[in-house]
């Protein structure tokens, strides 16, 4: 069964509850490896977490994206290898061109920590491939930087493309303004790449994963971690 | 020749389709309600200043311009800069 790496960088916050998840929930054989350590693609997946990577300075994820340890992740995708970023983790994909868009200021200058509503898109990706279409699941964000942007005219494209993997909804799963906590374009909380194997996305599934963490008890994140186990263990699983 | 040394400014904004709700609410809650309607529009952006050792205004410029495209010093999907040499 395949090896996941948790790519910590320094600011990164989110790196041992991501960890955690992983090995103790999902099950993964995980490393939590330093990003000047990551010199080869000897992982199946890649996991890059939330934080205030180098203090969100210049804009979120923009100086680690730079890191030497992009260089391995994009040869990773370009194989065909999932790679997941959270948060922070979205911000850096996206800073390192392996998503489209851009992620910039909430859109009420505000830092936003509350449960939202998710409706999923698409089912295309190794970590949304054991949810069901249309399904709403329920996770934490907690983010000053999280309004997706790309211009008007690209969206029908991401669409298409299906790469819109998650959007933020009502109770009644409606994609409405009152639903959307940061202004992103669309209510887009979640995108992947054309080929569906790197995904981002601003909420936290790792938060999400535990009963204990939950006001509800519900563990919707899970889903996201279990995606990724059954892609890394193969279509028999 | 001898290097110059040359100030040179980047301005970084949002591109003028991608919102800008900081310069909006210097718009709304500060200018317009000071009095001051002539003004039409604000965009709030960053600034960054650097000292650039170059043979030439236009040589420091262009090294600044290319940093800033290689180093994706501004995300192009949302943002715009301006290039100038100040000094």
């Amino acid at each position: 069964m395949g090896k996941v790496a948790v790519i910590q960088y320094p600011g990164s916050n989110c790196d041992l509850d991501a960890l955690e998840i992983l090995r103790d929930v999902a099950k993964a054989r995980t490393d939590l490896v330093w990003h000047k350590d990551l010199e080869d693609d000897d992982y199946d997946a890649y996991v890059l977490p939330g934080g205030f990577s180098y203090g969100d300075y210049l804009r979120a994820g923009a100086i680690a994206a730079t890191s030497p340890s992009l260089r391995i992740v994009k040869e990773a995708a370009e194989g065909g290898k999932p790679v997941l970023g959270i948060c922070n983790g979205f911000q850096i994909l996206v800073e390192a061109g392996l998503l489209p868009g851009a992620v910039l200021r909430n859109s009420r200058l505000r830092f936003v920590c509350t449960w939202t509503n998710l409706r999923v898109e698409t089912t295309r990706t190794p970590f949304t491939n054991r949810a069901e279409k249309g399904q709403v699941l329920e996770m934490p964000i907690a983010h000053n930087e999280g309004r997706y942007y790309l211009d008007k005219d690209q969206i029908p494209d991401l669409e298409r493309n299906q790469q819109i993997v998650f959007r933020y909804v009502s109770e009644k799963s409606e994609a409405t303004e009152d639903a959307n906590p940061n202004g992103s374009i669309d209510n887009i909380a979640g995108i992947c790449n054309q080929t569906g194997n790197v995904m981002g996305l601003m909420p936290h599934p790792e938060r999400a994963s535990l009963q204990v963490l939950s006001p509800d008890d519900k563990t919707d994140g899970r889903v996201i971690f279990d995606s990724m186990m059954r892609t890394l263990r193969g279509p028999r699983a | 020749m001898t290097p110059g040394a040359y100030l040179v400014e980047v301005i970084v904004e949002n591109k003028p389709l991608a919102r800008d709700p900081e310069g909006e609410t210097i718009h709304q809650n500060l200018i317009l309600k000071g009095g001051y309607n002539q003004v039409t529009n604000v965009r709030a952006g960053k600034l960054l200043r650097m000292n650039v050792e170059a043979n030439s205004p236009d040589e420091a410029r262009a090294i600044v311009r290319k940093l800033s495209d290689d180093l994706r010093i501004y995300n192009p999907a949302a943002h715009t800069i301006q290039v100038r040499i100040v000094g």
